[in-house]
């Protein structure tokens, strides 16, 4: 594994202002991805993963904090800086069914990435390099003038990958990319997503909500909880040996198809708080089992390095 | 062996629409003892909603019709049940809960309306005695009975779907549909709503069909199994035997789907090629063009079930004697 940091998040926050008070979406957090990795990103809705992503790609200001792509940071770029990088860093949204233009085909909408790009001056060299991103995605030819309606989900999905991919990025920040498929097609998809990697030397970000899926793709683990994050370790550890007592709920929680190994599940109680004017003590100190008075009320725990490489937010992690 | 609570007899409904017809369920038998929960498993389109509209005579008509077969409640036909009869049944004897929390409440009703209106349209009771009634299910659900004055607006998705599930058991169902009820919810929330209907289950005694894709979520709450494929059941096994014995290919195909937490597998083995359109089905077994031990055969007729053990059965000609070579 190369050592060479490709991504670095540092103090990212992002606040937005909504009647009822300030919203913490994103608090404060920090990682970095390695080149040629997977990092996965996980956490239940409205805990700040994919506003997270969306910083990364620049659709979203942070409020503060920088974002760092090849010791660059991409939130004071000009226009046309930020337009050379945003061929490296590229996008796989969650919603393959709402994210393609209804009105474009197959061919129209991979074309949209080389012409904003001004990638080749002769329409037919163009017209060649769709076909051939195509059938790397796994696309038939005889798709090329389809529109999306005409496609199913993991066809879709393929679409919204081939356009992520054709202007060969470094990075790419894929959001929920399965979570609208089934489990026979997820398990495609997941299998291209392999082999591009692979292929292209790709390095993802990878963000869900189901962490069987993270755990198959990642290298890396973050788990985030309303707008912090809590915990980050390699994929085997956060499985065998999660520290923050959230990381523990949401690993058992999951339900397994595997008979021989059922676990003890620890039932959380009550529902994820509002990220709306959040208290000073840790996020998750209504719900936990294990929290401690009154420093888990009233001082929030700092991201800490527990173990080589294995960093947790929690006052009783040590 | 309990008894027999619904047992369903070549059940077809079908779908006329102009681009043909859909044979959305094709001809289905299957069967549920009082008190067991059955696991209904498929993806998208599989037919799975569909059985269940078809149990609760809820097939929207037009363009869905039930052409054939029996349902049989408690040793009663339920299709020769006229439709006053019918909505005597439905909400009380059996009950559904729907896949999207957010969307089967009615949003200008408080949640005590709502719970209300089902316990005083089925059962012979006053305005108190029925909101005591509504106070005691909110209760059993875990959910403070002061918030039962309050919209639906107000509750989580997690909340939302215990205030269904409340609604649902308010009369006490010998049976309960649940369509895909938890998976709208993040997983520590679903996994709060599976230990309420597990418990439930205990308390009231009812039996259960649970719709779902999650075959996680099926071992944790099912005694038996269904697989559904477009429109027809491939495989029906007690929970232990389809876990360590899966035996259609389809089912096979299905667990090699999943990434298992539990394990680590770097190549998932997916099914290859995509789900048949609806209008076109191929001839013979629905699943011959993606299934990786084709024979001639299952291109001819969709096979015949075959009976495994007592407690597990397979449509597939491997299992023909004579024909598979396995001769199981």
């Amino acid at each position: 594994m190369m050592e060479e940091k490709l991504l670095e998040v540092e103090n990212l926050q992002k606040i937005f202002n909504t009647p009822r008070g300030a919203l913490h979406a994103v608090d404060n957090i920090n990682f970095f991805v390695r080149k040629g990795e997977t990092l996965g990103l996980v956490g239940e809705s409205g805990c700040g993963k994919s506003t997270t992503g969306r910083m990364i790609v620049r659709l979203t200001q942070p409020t503060s904090g920088r974002i760092m792509f090849q010791g660059q940071d991409i939130h004071i770029l000009n226009k046309k800086q930020l337009k050379e990088t945003r061929k490296n860093i590229q996008m796989v949204f969650q919603d393959p069914f709402s994210s393609l233009n209804p009105r474009m085909s197959v061919s129209d909408l991979i074309k949209e990435t080389f012409d904003i790009h001004k990638v080749y001056r002769k329409d037919k060299e163009r017209d060649e390099r769709v076909l051939e991103i195509m059938n790397v995605v796994g696309l038939s030819p005889r798709l090329v003038n389809s529109y999306p309606h005409e496609l199913d989900g993991g066809r879709r999905q393929r679409v919204g990958i081939a356009r992520a991919i054709a202007l060969n990025p470094k990075c790419i920040v894929l959001d929920e990319p399965v979570s609208a498929l089934d489990v026979s097609v997820q398990a495609q998809i997941l299998n291209l997503l392999d082999r591009l990697q692979d292929e292209f030397k790709l390095t993802y970000l990878f963000i869900a909500h189901d962490l069987s899926v993270v755990k198959h793709v990642s290298d890396r683990i973050a788990v985030m909880y309303v707008g912090k994050m809590v915990e980050l370790t390699d994929y085997k550890t956060i499985f065998k040996e999660p520290l923050h007592p959230y990381s523990r709920a949401l690993i058992s929680a999951i339900p397994t198809p595997n008979l021989k190994k059922k676990k003890d599940r620890i039932i959380l109680e009550g529902d994820v708080p509002s990220p709306i004017n959040p208290g000073p003590g840790c996020r998750f100190y209504p719900r936990c089992r294990e929290r401690i008075d009154p420093i888990c009320k009233e001082t929030e725990p700092e991201m800490r390095e527990v173990k080589p490489g294995h960093f947790v937010a929690c006052h009783r992690a040590e | 062996m309990g008894n027999k609570l619904l047992e369903i007899k070549g059940l077809k409904v079908h779908y006329i629409t102009e681009d043909g017809t859909v044979p959305a369920v094709d001809g289905i038998d299957m069967e549920i003892e009082e008190g067991e929960t059955l696991g209904l498993v498929g993806e998208t389109g599989a037919g799975k909603t569909t059985t269940a509209l078809g149990i609760m005579n809820l097939v929207p008509d037009p363009p869905g019709k039930i052409v054939d077969g029996e349902i049989i409640f408690n040793g009663e036909n339920l299709r020769t049940k006229s439709r006053e009869a019918y909505r005597q049944i439905r909400g009380n004897k059996i009950s559904m809960i729907f896949q999207d929390p957010m969307t089967s409440l009615n949003p200008v009703y408080t949640v005590f309306d709502q719970l209300t209106e089902v316990i005083k349209l089925h059962q012979k009771v006053g305005s108190g005695e029925a909101l005591e009634r509504a106070k005691e299910m909110l209760a059993k659900v875990g959910i403070p009975q002061e918030r039962g004055e309050e919209y639906p607006h107000q509750f989580s998705g997690g909340m939302k779907q215990r205030v269904l599930i409340a609604i649902a058991l308010a009369c006490n169902p010998a049976l309960l549909i649940a369509d895909e009820p938890t998976t709208a919810l993040d997983v520590t929330i679903q996994a709060q709503v599976l230990e309420v209907m597990k418990d439930l289950k205990k308390q009231f005694k009812m039996a259960m069909i649970l719709i779902t894709h999650d075959l996680g979520v099926v071992s944790e709450i099912c005694e038996k199994v269904a697989i559904m494929y477009a429109g027809k059941i491939v495989e029906f096994a007690d929970l232990e035997s389809l876990f360590t014995n899966p035996s259609h290919p389809y089912t096979v195909g299905l667990f090699n789907s999943i990434p298992d937490p539990e394990e680590d597998v770097t190549e998932l083995t997916p099914i290859k090629g995509l789900i048949p359109e609806p209008t076109e089905l191929p001839p013979g077994c629905v699943f011959n063009p993606r299934c990786p031990d084709v024979m001639d055969i299952c291109k001819g007729e969709f096979p015949e079930t075959v009976e495994l053990s007592p407690t597990h059965r397979v449509a597939c000609y491997k299992y023909h004697k004579g024909i598979g070579g396995e001769n199981k």
